[in-house]
């Protein structure tokens, strides 16, 4: 059977992990993510959501089902390939200490083979899409940098090669709460203009319910549910009640 | 002290000698230890097996390692290729652990990060862990110079050659002068390696702070 070309830019179908020890860390994973959406991965620690974006990018490989990028079966794809044309933005950032801000962003075109003066363009472009003008940071080192640049920097170099899919891991969590919410609005801005696919993992109910089209619940390796912001907010499910009744007591607490 | 500088040329002979047996031992070992230490962190199985041997080798005491490999056929046939081979065993170990030491210990989301931005394993080892681990990789060679200078006296036992024949010279004479144009050459040599590649891990590791 092939497959059809459809509307979906990551297709999970019936998708397992396990670990090599047997524990079980996904299973049963239905879900798809449509091209140009949002799609906020929301749930615990543990509850499967990283292994999940990890499965994408194939830094880890499903054990059982089958899981389509762009309708190819990712186990056909090229990993280096793969991962080229997937932005990839993490909580640590992991920039490289060695190199500078402007080297990092290049990273990507630079493995690209892209020319010089394209890839000149390119990073000032992205930093300037991210809020660090390349005059006043391209030559600054990771360490020379605040939380919030750093992972502005991160943002950037993710974006930098124009990938089509980008995968994000609580890429805010660890900011303080004022700049995570500057960045948060920012990042909203910048979505609407990109256009892009991306998978964002999340266990903040607010960030999840603000930046996303689609919102999927995992528990335990297993999706609970899938709703936009406005479904999610009046779903009858108990869990993502449990969710949506711990986001309403934050707000009261700040009306109070 | 008046031994010394009555005995300029041989000092001069001998330092030479050594600086030979040391040099061609120290390259002979990184060229070898930094690429088992980097087989080491993608093959982890083999830890045990060559941290371990060449943990052994370590352990045994540089005079009897020298007489043990005596007999074997090419290797034993000249003493300063012998020398030069048992130099290098020496310092495998502070090489191989450094370098396998320093690429593991670079942090997990930096080569997470590596790896997800699609860097081929070449690239991953060119670009971001040998320049990240360089100064651990060095301080091992470090380590690795100043003992091996040390050891290279040794050598003189069985005939290589360096700064060792005026300490066993000095020892039969019962001669402190004589032991000394040896050992104040051997420790300046090895202060200086350590001044010298001190250093150069210090430039590295300021380059990327």
């Amino acid at each position: 059977m092939t497959s059809h070309p459809s509307n979906n830019a990551i297709e999970f179908r019936d998708v397992e992990y396990r670990l090599p020890s047997g524990k079980v860390l996904l299973s049963e994973l239905n879900l798809n993510v449509r091209r140009g959406e949002t799609l906020m991965l929301l749930g615990r620690s543990g509850s499967g959501k990283t292994t999940c974006l990890k499965l994408i990018n194939r830094l880890l490989v499903a054990s059982a089902g089958e899981l389509l990028v762009e309708n190819k079966p990712s186990h056909e794809w090229d990993p280096i390939r793969l991962r080229r044309c997937i932005g990839y933005a993490i909580q640590d950032v992991g920039l490289f200490p060695h190199y500078t801000v402007w080297d990092n962003v290049a990273l990507v075109p630079k493995l690209e083979k892209w020319e010089q003066s394209r890839i000149a363009a390119r990073v000032e472009e992205v930093l300037q899409l991210v809020g660090l003008p390349s005059r006043d940071f391209a030559d600054r080192y990771p360490n020379q940098l605040s939380g919030g640049q750093r992972q502005r920097v991160g943002l950037a170099r993710a974006l930098a090669a124009g990938p089509p899919i980008l995968l994000m891991d609580e890429p805010f969590g660890a900011l303080d709460p004022i700049t995570r919410a500057e960045i948060q609005v920012e990042f909203k801005k910048l979505q609407q203009g990109l256009r892009k696919t991306i998978v964002f993992v999340t266990h903040d109910v607010g960030e999840a319910l603000m930046l996303g089209d689609r919102i999927a619940l995992m528990e335990s390796g297993k999706l609970r549910a899938v709703h936009t912001p406005r479904e999610f907010l009046q779903s009858a499910d108990v869990v993502v009640q449990e969710y949506v009744k711990v986001y309403r007591a934050a707000g009261q607490m700040f009306r109070n | 002290m008046n031994f010394l500088l009555t005995h300029k040329r041989e000092v001069a002979r001998l330092t030479g000698e050594h600086l030979w047996l040391v040099g061609v031992a120290m390259l002979l070992a990184v060229v070898v230890g930094v690429p088992l230490g980097i087989m080491l962190t993608r093959k982890p199985k083999l830890k045990t097996l060559i941290l371990g041997s060449t943990n052994i080798v370590q352990t045994i005491p540089s005079l009897a390692l020298f007489g043990l490999l005596l007999p074997l056929p090419w290797l034993g046939a000249r003493a300063d290729r012998l020398a030069i081979f048992a130099l290098a065993l020496y310092a495998l170990l502070p090489v191989v652990r450094n370098t396998y030491v320093g690429i593991t210990g670079i942090s997990e989301p930096v080569r997470e990060a590596a790896v997800a931005m699609g860097l081929t394993s070449r690239q991953l080892l060119w670009q971001v862990e040998l320049p990240l681990a360089s100064p651990v990789i060095l301080a091992g060679i470090r380590v690795a110079t100043v003992i091996t200078i040390g050891v290279a006296t040794i050598a003189a036992a069985i005939g290589a050659g360096g700064l060792g024949e005026f300490i066993f010279r000095g020892i039969a004479m019962v001669d402190n002068g004589v032991i000394l144009a040896g050992a104040i050459p051997a420790a300046l040599m090895a202060l200086l390696a350590d001044f010298l590649l001190g250093g150069v891990e210090r430039l590295l590791t300021r380059r990327q702070h």
